[in-house]
């Protein structure tokens, strides 16, 4: 897809543009230079390693069929209704993306922490959330809900109510009007939504090692696996990272493909 | 567009002068000593190093506390630094190994490991054998860093399993996790229990004389204050630095 430009942009600009794409780059190349590339394999392949990734992706799955469940209806009633202190809700919902995750953990310790807000009314009912994996799961939803919400609300936005206003006056219920008309309208958006959802959930460090502890196959995620590596074994740690760089690629490419040209 | 411009030259410019005076911030002449120094150090050493600048007069110490494993690493990636002190001997061992280290390091101090429970106790935990129990919530140090290296071995000499929950990165961390009543039971060091003061309470561990930690110092390689960092190293050693290890539960080297 090659657009034809009328106008041609000021040459000076690829100055900052050439110097952004450097600062974004150059740490990855000088990551993969360091990288053990005859140990490779064995660093990649090793127990704690596998039990990591498998662990990262699992728990991504399920925290990104949480931020759909969750997220659609959130970016609904953000996007199509209006109500007093929809703005603040708005600003709160999004503030997971601008906080310091080790803040995220530390409210979400006292939240589903056993002397937290509901930790205790769940202890009562046998549950309990700390160093489980699904702490990793919660901690991996709350940072990254805002990504979805914040993505199909642009593509709801976007895609405006003129269908939908179309399908209800010829009779469809709101059910049958979200199912089949405002979905399907906003499904790129959705998809990207749920990808970058996954993507954030994958690269969840402070909020998991702040609520959820670090054990290996419950709570060790690749992040915490690297970050403790490093302590030990750093030709480890840059063999995982670059691991899970190549994953992050993978998933953020997914979703750029997916995309359909406007 | 020409106020555009303008303004976007204004912004340039304040940058460069930000960045230049950024630049030249170290170029007054009064020395700075740079102490890396393992994060359990940090009470005793603040008040070693406001003695130590109260006596040399206008030198600054910078103390950068951080895991001892972190610093090695920082350390080989070239931090520069004058003094290292480690929480034990493996991890001075890899900076010895890599010829970063000026002369052979020396024990100023030893730790041992301890259980810190929440205030109360709540899961009346009596000794180590209850680190082993499945329905306490334990954390401990992973074993990569050296409270989790200690912890280990506390666990080899007394003949114990330890089933912990998580296994942290430092000892803050399972510090962290006992005071808020996350977890039932930590180990940790004496001198972090000491420290915390009402936030945790202290099971003692007798076995934990049998797996005590030592902890070194040396004089950087490259250090750039040799003279200075050897003082600070003897203030260590000294009877002034021994007294303030003592006061925050330090045993004196073996």
């Amino acid at each position: 897809m090659t657009h034809v430009r009328a106008v041609g942009l000021p040459r000076w600009l690829f100055v900052p543009a050439a110097l952004g794409a450097t600062l974004v780059l150059l740490p990855l190349v000088a990551m993969v230079l360091r990288v053990p590339w005859t140990d490779f394999p064995a660093l990649v392949t090793g127990a704690s390693a596998q039990e990591a990734l498998w662990l990262s992706l699992r728990t991504s799955a399920t925290s990104t069929v949480l931020c759909v469940l969750l997220g659609v209806p959130l970016a609904m009633v953000l996007a199509r209704t209006s109500f007093r202190g929809q703005a603040v809700l708005r600003s709160l919902v999004l503030l997971p993306l601008v906080l310091p995750p080790v803040v995220g953990g530390i409210a979400l310790l006292y939240t589903f922490g056993r002397r937290g807000l509901l930790g205790e009314s769940l202890e009562v009912l046998g549950i309990q959330v700390a160093f489980t994996t699904a702490a990793v799961v919660l901690a991996q939803t709350f940072v990254a809900l805002p990504f979805l919400v914040l993505s199909l609300e642009g593509s709801l936005r976007t895609a405006g109510e003129r269908y939908d206003v179309v399908a209800a006056s010829l009779g469809a219920s709101p059910t049958t009007v979200f199912r089949r008309v405002t979905l399907p309208l906003t499904l790129p958006g959705l998809v990207s939504g749920a990808v970058l959802a996954f993507a954030r959930a994958l690269g969840e460090f402070g909020a998991t090692i702040t609520f959820a502890g670090s054990l290996e196959g419950v709570t060790r995620t690749l992040p915490l696996e690297v970050y403790l590596l490093r302590e030990s074994d750093p030709d480890g740690a840059v063999a995982l990272s670059l691991l899970l760089v190549v994953v992050a690629i993978a998933v953020i490419g997914a979703t750029r493909q997916g995309r359909v040209p406007r | 567009m020409s106020t555009a411009r303008t303004r976007a030259a204004a912004l340039l410019a304040t940058l460069a002068l930000l960045t230049g005076t950024a630049a030249c911030g170290d170029a007054d002449d009064s020395p700075t000593l740079t102490v890396y120094a393992a994060a359990s150090l940090q009470a005793p050493l603040d008040e070693l190093v406001e003695d130590f600048e109260r006596s040399h007069d206008g030198v600054e110490v910078v103390v950068s506390y951080a895991g001892s494993s972190d610093l090695v690493a920082q350390l080989g990636e070239g931090a520069r630094a004058d003094v290292l002190a480690t929480a034990d001997t493996a991890t001075m061992d890899r900076l010895v190994a890599e010829g970063l280290a000026a002369g052979e390091p020396q024990v100023f101090a030893t730790n041992t490991l301890s259980i810190a429970v929440p205030p109360g106790n709540p899961a009346g935990v009596t000794g180590l054998a209850d680190l082993a129990r499945e329905d306490l919530s334990v954390v401990v140090c992973a074993p990569q860093v050296p409270c989790g290296a200690a912890a280990r071995r506390l666990a080899d000499v007394a003949g114990v399993r330890l089933a912990p929950d998580s296994e942290e990165q430092s000892v803050t961390d399972v510090l962290g996790k006992v005071a808020s009543g996350e977890a039932d039971a930590g180990l940790v060091y004496v001198t972090d229990v000491l420290a915390a003061g009402d936030r945790v309470e202290e099971v003692a561990v007798p076995e934990a004389a049998r797996a005590v930690n030592d902890y070194p110092v040396t004089v950087l390689a490259d250090a750039r204050e040799d003279a200075l960092a050897a003082e600070l190293v003897d203030l260590l050693l000294g009877e002034t630095g021994q007294r303030a290890l003592e006061r925050a539960g330090f045993g004196p080297p073996r």
